[in-house]
């Protein structure tokens, strides 16, 4: 196995709540390139592995490798400096700034100025025109200067996933991204997971199999915190454990 | 425009005040102001309630006075020496605190400033029960005579509006953008790659420094460093002023202030109840106006101004 070959690779990782695993022993490797999807019932501990990559959360044991390095213990923005930047299952804007401010604050780290209090704010303004495009990227160009906290929850997610987009990620971690959208920003958002995946890994939990037939090349089933099944979608989808697991609790 | 004629007429109000007012008094609620200001940075922007700023304000008064009475440096010098104390001071609580969360931030930072206190009170250069006391106000920059009243209203009053400003620039910096995505939301400002303790510290150590230069103004002005200024019902009256006035705006905590000093001013003779009513003010304003008076006033300007818009539609 080339160590260029995957992006992400996952030993043994663990977490255990007061005695309960939520993750167990799961291995994982995702391939550059691949738009990977985490599936499972309810509960399977597929947000838990999300919070363990990213380190919102410490695994108890496993290790976990991005690029061939580990960053078993890399704090949770260095994560995200590193290139590997998550959206939230529970939608997370700035929900007092405008929408073309809480894409700026994603842009604005690389100007270096983060830290300069007594720069005016008006330097930021630099930043307008990828802001501007990030949010037409996801069809938001005419809520610019709405206020994030007022925008239903299908738009939410849609600024989210422009702001994750903003930081320019070399692997993408989505977290139902389409959770509680209308079918129409459905179709839009999958088109956008598809063009944005092209130049990117994207690893993502999503419940909706639709888009994941059509956008992911690997899945991986997650039951009760353990690895169930992984392969290629056709083949996944037609073993019995799998569809008595999952498929065959309601979902989809 | 009206923005423009306000700032004009506060500044001439600035100006001809000490010639209607007692200036004393309104040097005393300019150096609360700029205190409430700098606390306010902390509670309004990165949504950090600290309950130790006494400790900062009554640091600075402490070696502002004994830097003018025992070393007999100048007061540029004094005061820039209680500001970096206060700063440094901050680095160290920031440190120790900033990691923690709600009530467990307040509680490490009185813990601290206690701390502070009963150092405040053992010290022997801090004069235990009787503070510092005739600090000689001195020359400012080796001609300005500071004994003069009136001359030192001008101080006062330029070094409240210079750190207003350091403060409203804070705000509308990109460092203010940061703090803003820290207090709505700090996992996903984490996710975004910003390492947020260390924009809190910056954000505690600047408002430590200012509520310093707070303290060493005040020991100017009352030629006096006591334990007053670092007993916690100090770092409580500020939380007052702060709520009182609206936290997260920029006048806000000027208008808590100068209410507070006034209020403790008009009814200093009724003694102890100065505690009680004030006390009694700060539930009603709690269970009234919860984003304090500039707050209130601000959303009522905007609910007006929105009706206008309404009506031309419909019409
Ligand atoms: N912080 C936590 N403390 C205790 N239990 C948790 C915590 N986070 C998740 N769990 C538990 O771990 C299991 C997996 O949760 P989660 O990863 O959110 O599942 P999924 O995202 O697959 O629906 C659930 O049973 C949940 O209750
Ligand atoms: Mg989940």
């Amino acid at each position: 196995m080339a160590s260029g070959e995957f992006v992400l690779e996952t030993e043994g990782l663990s977490k255990e709540f007061k005695g309960f695993f939520a993750v167990r022993d799961v291995s994982l490797r995702v391939r550059k390139g691949d738009i990977h999807a985490l599936i499972g019932p309810n509960g399977a501990g597929k947000t838990t592995v999300f919070n363990l990559l990213t380190k919102f959360l410490t695994p108890t044991a496993g290790r976990i490798l991005y690029k061939g390095e580990e960053i078993t213990k890399t704090g949770p923005a260095d994560i995200a400096r590193k290139g590997m930047v998550r959206s939230f299952q529970i939608s997370a804007v700035f929900p007092h700034l405008s929408l073309l401010e809480n894409v700026r604050i994603a842009l604005q780290r690389e100007l270096g100025t983060s830290f300069h209090f007594w720069k005016s704010d008006d330097s930021l303004s630099a930043l307008n025109d990828r802001a501007m495009a990030l949010l037409e990227a996801v069809g938001l160009t005419e809520f610019r200067n709405h206020t994030a906290g007022d925008l239903p929850y299908g738009r939410k997610r849609a600024l989210e996933i422009a702001m994750a987009l903003a930081c320019e990620p070399r692997l993408l971690l989505l977290d139902e991204p389409t959770a509680g959208m209308t079918h129409e920003d459905i179709v839009r958002i999958t088109d956008l997971i598809g063009r944005v995946s092209e130049n990117r890994t994207v690893l993502m939990v999503e419940h909706n199999l639709s888009v994941v037939s059509n956008l992911s090349n690997v899945i991986t089933v997650l039951q009760r915190g353990e690895i169930l099944a992984e392969g290629p979608y056709e083949e996944v989808s037609k073993m019995p454990e799998v569809i008595s697991a999952y498929l065959g609790t309601g979902h989809g | 425009m009206i923005r423009i004629i306000s700032l004009v007429a506060l500044i001439i109000i600035a100006l001809v005040a000490p010639f209607f007012f007692y200036p004393v008094f309104l040097m005393k609620a300019l150096c609360f102001a700029l205190f409430a200001c700098a606390f306010n940075l902390l509670l309004g922007y990165v949504g950090l309630l600290s309950f130790g700023h006494a400790a900062f304000l009554g640091s600075a008064a402490y070696v502002t006075g004994h830097s003018m009475k025992v070393l007999g440096l100048p007061p540029e010098l004094s005061i820039l020496a209680g500001t970096g104390a206060a700063a440094l001071l901050g680095l160290g609580f920031g440190w120790l605190a900033i990691r923690r969360q709600g009530i467990y931030f307040a509680m490490i930072t009185l813990a601290l400033s206690q701390m502070v206190f009963f150092f405040a009170l053992q010290a022997p250069f801090t004069g235990g029960e009787d503070g510092i006391q005739a600090i000689p106000r001195g020359y400012l920059l080796g001609f300005i005579d500071l004994n003069n009243q009136l001359t030192l209203y001008y101080f006062v009053l330029a070094m409240f509006v210079f750190g207003w400003l350091v403060i409203y620039r804070t705000i509308h910096s990109p460092f203010g953008q940061v703090l803003k995505a820290i207090r709505e939301n700090e996992p996903r400002a984490i996710s975004l790659g910003y390492r947020t303790d260390q924009y809190k510290l910056m954000a505690f150590v600047l408002s430590a420094a200012l509520s310093g230069m707070a303290g060493a103004t005040k020991t100017l002005v009352f030629q006096l460093a006591s334990l007053t200024d670092v007993h916690w019902h100090m770092s409580g009256e500020v939380v007052l002023m702060t709520l009182l006035g609206g936290m997260g705006t920029v006048f806000g905590p000027v208008v808590g202030a100068f209410l507070v000093v006034t209020i403790q001013n008009y009814l200093a003779q009724l003694g102890s109840w100065v505690t009680i009513i004030q006390g009694g003010i700060f539930v009603v304003c709690v269970l009234l106006f919860r984003r304090g008076i500039v707050g209130e006033a601000m959303a009522l300007a905007r609910k007006l101004r929105k009706k206008p818009e309404k009506e031309d539609a419909v019409s």
